[in-house]
C-alpha cells in the first residue's frame, strides 16, 4: 500500500538531493552573512543593530514554516497511515524547535537596545513561545509513549491540534497593537522594506531553508536506518532456532 | 434490528455516572474545590496583605489558581477508565468516541468546574476584588471553564497509556490554554477599571468554541488510538 | 467471515492468514497457546485494532459491512469495567444505559444476577468483591444486554465449576436462539462448536516491516 514512497526510494532521492542543499546553504550563507554585516546600510532609527534582523526574521519565518511541515507530516500520517510521515514529523520537530528558540533568543537581544527590556508579554512574543512549547510537547510525546508507532501518532494529533496558533502568530502583530513591529516583507501590497535590506533578508532566509533541507533529510536518513536497526534487532530475536 | 439509536438516554447516563463518581468516594471534585481555596489564599501570604495590591492582581490569580485547580482533577478523567477496563465498554457505546469524550467533558465540568465558577466570588472576597467585577468574573469563568475542560480532555486522552502521564499532560496542555487565561483576566481586568468587558468576552466564547471543535475531535482520535 | 487476515502489533505480526466464518448459531471455541493472538484477535473483531491486510466482513440483515456495528455486539475482556465505589446494580445498570439507552426492570436484573448466582450481591459496593465475584459480575452483561454477538476473552478465569456450568448453559442456550459466540478460552465449556486454533496461523516471518530492510 506504502510502496510509493518507500524508504529505499526516499534513501536514493534524500542521497541525490543532499550535496545540492548543501552547496546551496555554505553559498546562501557565506553571501547572506557578507551582504548582512558589511554591504547593506544601517538603519536611520535602529543604527547597527538592524543587523539582527538578517539573523531573527528568518528563523521566525522558518520557525512556522517547520511546523507547517510538521503538521503535514502528522495528517499525512494519521489519515494515509504512512510510516515515513511518521518519521518525517519526528526528524522535523527538533528543527522547528532550534529556529524557534533561536528567534526567541535574537528577538531578546534586539529587543534590549530597540525597547529596552529583554521581553514583554505581548501578542507575538507569547504566541512563539507557546510555538516552541508545542515542539516541546510534540517531541516529550514521542518520547513518553512505548510502543513507536502509537507515539509518533499520538505526536501527530498533538501537532494538528497546535496549528491553531499559526495564524495567532502571523496575525497577532496586527490583531494587538503591540511593541513589535507589524509585517514588512510577506504583506498583500508588497513589501516595505526597503531593496538593499531586503537583498541580504532572502539570501539569509534561503540559507535557513537549504539547511532545513540538509538537516531534514540527514535526521529522515538516521530515523529509517534506525528503524531498519529495530527491525533486524526483532527479526534476528524471533527467528526459530536453527532455521536458516 | 431496529436503527433508531437511544444516543441522549445513552449520553445522560454517562453524565450522571461520572458526576456521581467525581463525587463520591475517591473522586476529584472535592479535592479540586479544596485546592482552589487553600491555594487562593496563600497569595496574601506570598505579595503581602496591602488591598490595593490584593485587588490589583485578584482577576489573575483566581483566574490562574481555578485553571490549575481544573486541570490536576483532569488527569484522571479517562484514565481511570482505561485502567479498570471500562474504557472498552465505553468506546464502543453506540454513541461513539466523540459522543463519549463530549459526555465525559460535559461531566467533568458540571461536577468540578461548575462548582469552582461558583465559589470564585469567596475567593473575590478573599482578595479584596472591587465590588464591580464579581458579576464578569462568575460569567467568564462559565464561558472560559469549558474551553479548560476540553483542551485538558484530549492532553488527557492523549496520556491516557502513558504512567505517570499527569506531568506530561501539563506540559502538552497549559499553553493551549494562554488564550483562554488572557481573554478571561481580561474581561475581570476591564469590569474592574470601568470599561467594557465586552470584547474580551467575545474572544472568550470564541476561544472556547474553537476548543470545542478541536477538542472533542482530537480527543476522539486519542482514544480511539489508545485502545489499538 | 473473514478472510485472509494480518494483525500485527508493535511492528510484529500477531497471526497471518487466518480465515474463519461465523454464522446465525456457531460457538467458535478460540484455542492457542498464550501469544497467539487470542486477545488481538477479537480485539480486531471488535474493531479496536486495524487489520494489517485481509478483509473482515459482516453482513446484517442484507448489508455487507467491513465492522461489526456496536449495536449488534457485547464483548467482555480481560478487565471488569466496574466502578468498585458502585453497587453491583448501578454498574449494571449503568453498563445498560451505556449499550443501549433503556433502563433496565428489577425483574430482568435479578434474573441477569441469578444466571451466575449475584442476586444477595446485588445491593453490594463492587469493593468487596473478591476477584471471581467481580469476574461473574462483569459477565452479567451477556445475560442483560440483548445482542447477537458475544466475544468473550477469558471468560471462564476464576470461575467455580458450578459457575462455569451456568457460563456454558448460558452460551448453548444464546447459540440455540440464533447467536453467534467466539470464546477464547483453554477450559471446557461442555458446548458444542467450532474451533479455532490461533497457532494455525502462526506467521512465517514475525516482523511486519521486512520491507524496510
Amino acid at each position: 500500500m506504502h510502496r510509493f514512497a518507500n524508504p529505499a526510494q526516499f534513501n536514493r532521492l534524500a542521497d541525490a538531493i543532499l550535496p545540492w542543499a548543501t552547496g546551496a546553504f555554505v553559498l546562501l550563507l557565506g553571501a547572506g552573512l557578507y551582504y548582512a554585516f558589511f554591504d547593506s546600510p544601517p538603519d536611520y532609527q535602529q543604527g547597527e543593530s538592524v543587523r539582527v534582523m538578517y539573523i531573527h526574521v528568518p528563523a521566525a519565518w522558518m520557525a512556522m514554516f517547520t511546523y507547517m511541515v510538521m503538521a503535514v507530516a502528522s495528517f499525512t500520517a494519521l489519515v494515509w497511515r504512512h510510516p515515513l510521515a511518521l518519521l518525517a514529523g519526528r526528524a522535523a520537530a527538533p528543527i522547528g524547535a532550534v529556529f524557534t528558540a533561536l528567534a526567541l533568543i535574537t528577538g531578546m537581544l534586539w529587543g534590549k537596545p530597540m525597547w529596552g527590556t529583554y521581553w514583554v508579554w505581548d501578542g507575538r512574543l507569547t504566541s512563539v513561545l507557546v510555538l516552541l512549547f508545542l515542539y516541546l510537547g510534540y517531541m516529550a510525546l514521542w518520547q513518553a509513549i512505548d510502543e513507536e508507532e502509537k507515539a509518533g501518532r499520538a505526536a501527530s494529533i498533538l501537532a494538528l491540534v497546535g496549528v491553531v496558533n499559526i495564524p495567532i502568530i502571523k496575525f497577532s502583530v496586527d490583531w494587538w497593537s503591540t511593541l513589535h513591529q507589524p509585517a514588512s516583507v510577506m504583506r498583500l501590497d508588497g513589501p516595505t522594506i526597503d531593496g538593499s535590506m531586503l537583498m541580504p533578508l532572502l539570501l539569509m532566509a534561503g540559507a535557513y531553508q537549504a539547511y532545513f533541507a540538509v538537516v531534514f533529510l540527514w535526521r529522515m536518513k538516521l530515523e529509517i536506518n534506525r528503524r531498519k536497526l529495530a527491525v533486524a534487532r526483532q527479526v534476528s530475536m524471533h527467528a526459530p532456532v536453527g532455521a536458516e | 434490528m431496529s436503527a433508531e439509536v437511544k444516543s441522549i438516554p445513552m449520553f445522560m447516563a454517562l453524565v450522571r455516572r461520572d458526576v456521581k463518581l467525581a463525587w463520591s468516594q475517591g473522586g476529584g471534585a472535592m479535592l479540586a474545590l479544596g485546592f482552589f481555596f487553600v491555594a487562593v489564599s496563600l497569595f496574601p501570604f506570598g505579595v503581602g496583605p496591602a488591598p490595593q495590591v490584593l485587588a490589583r492582581i485578584a482577576p489573575g490569580v483566581i483566574w490562574v489558581v481555578a485553571l490549575l485547580a481544573a486541570v490536576i482533577s483532569l488527569d484522571r478523567l479517562y484514565q481511570a477508565d482505561y485502567e479498570d477496563g471500562s474504557l472498552d465498554d465505553l468506546m464502543l457505546s453506540p454513541i461513539g468516541p466523540i459522543g463519549i469524550s463530549a459526555a465525559k467533558v460535559l461531566a467533568h465540568w458540571l461536577s468540578t468546574t461548575l462548582p469552582l465558577a461558583l465559589l470564585a466570588p469567596a475567593m473575590g472576597v478573599l482578595m479584596n476584588l472591587p465590588d464591580q467585577a464579581y458579576g464578569t468574573l462568575i460569567l467568564s469563568l462559565l464561558v472560559g471553564t469549558p474551553a479548560l475542560s476540553l483542551i485538558g480532555s484530549v492532553g488527557a486522552a492523549l496520556t491516557v497509556a502513558v504512567r505517570r502521564g499527569g506531568v506530561l499532560m501539563l506540559l502538552l496542555i497549559l499553553p493551549l490554554y494562554v488564550p483562554t487565561l488572557i481573554f478571561g483576566v481580561g474581561a475581570v481586568d476591564a469590569a474592574m477599571s470601568l470599561t467594557d468587558p465586552l470584547p474580551h468576552m467575545a474572544l472568550l466564547a470564541a476561544t472556547t468554541l474553537i476548543a470545542l471543535v478541536v477538542g472533542l475531535f482530537a480527543s476522539a482520535a486519542a482514544l480511539k488510538l489508545a485502545l489499538e | 467471515m473473514g478472510n485472509d487476515l494480518m494483525c500485527r502489533r508493535g511492528g510484529r505480526i500477531v497471526f497471518d492468514g487466518l480465515k474463519f466464518e461465523a454464522s446465525a448459531g456457531d460457538f467458535i471455541c478460540l484455542r492457542g497457546s498464550n501469544g497467539s493472538g487470542k486477545s488481538t484477535f477479537l480485539r480486531t473483531v471488535c474493531g479496536f485494532l486495524p487489520q494489517a491486510h485481509g478483509r473482515l466482513v459482516w453482513s446484517v440483515g442484507g448489508d455487507e459491512s467491513d465492522h461489526l456495528p456496536t449495536e449488534h455486539f457485547i464483548q467482555s475482556g480481560h478487565q471488569n469495567g466496574l466502578k468498585p465505589n458502585f453497587s453491583l446494580r448501578d454498574n449494571a445498570s449503568f453498563f445498560v444505559s451505556l449499550a443501549s439507552g433503556e433502563t433496565v426492570s428489577h425483574q430482568d436484573m435479578r434474573a441477569a444476577a441469578a444466571v451466575f448466582d449475584l442476586e444477595h450481591l446485588l445491593e453490594d459496593s463492587v469493593q468487596y468483591f473478591s476477584s471471581g465475584q467481580r469476574h461473574r459480575a462483569a459477565l452479567m452483561r451477556f445475560a442483560l444486554v440483548r445482542r447477537q454477538v458475544w466475544l468473550m476473552d477469558e471468560p471462564t478465569v476464576g470461575l467455580d465449576a458450578a459457575n462455569r456450568e451456568a457460563l456454558g448453559q448460558l452460551i448453548a442456550n444464546h447459540v440455540a436462539h440464533g447467536g453467534i459466540v467466539i470464546a477464547a478460552t483453554h477450559d471446557p465449556l461442555g458446548v458444542e462448536g467450532l474451533e479455532l486454533n490461533m497457532d494455525d496461523f502462526q506467521p512465517k516471518i514475525t516482523v511486519a516491516d521486512e520491507a524496510w530492510l
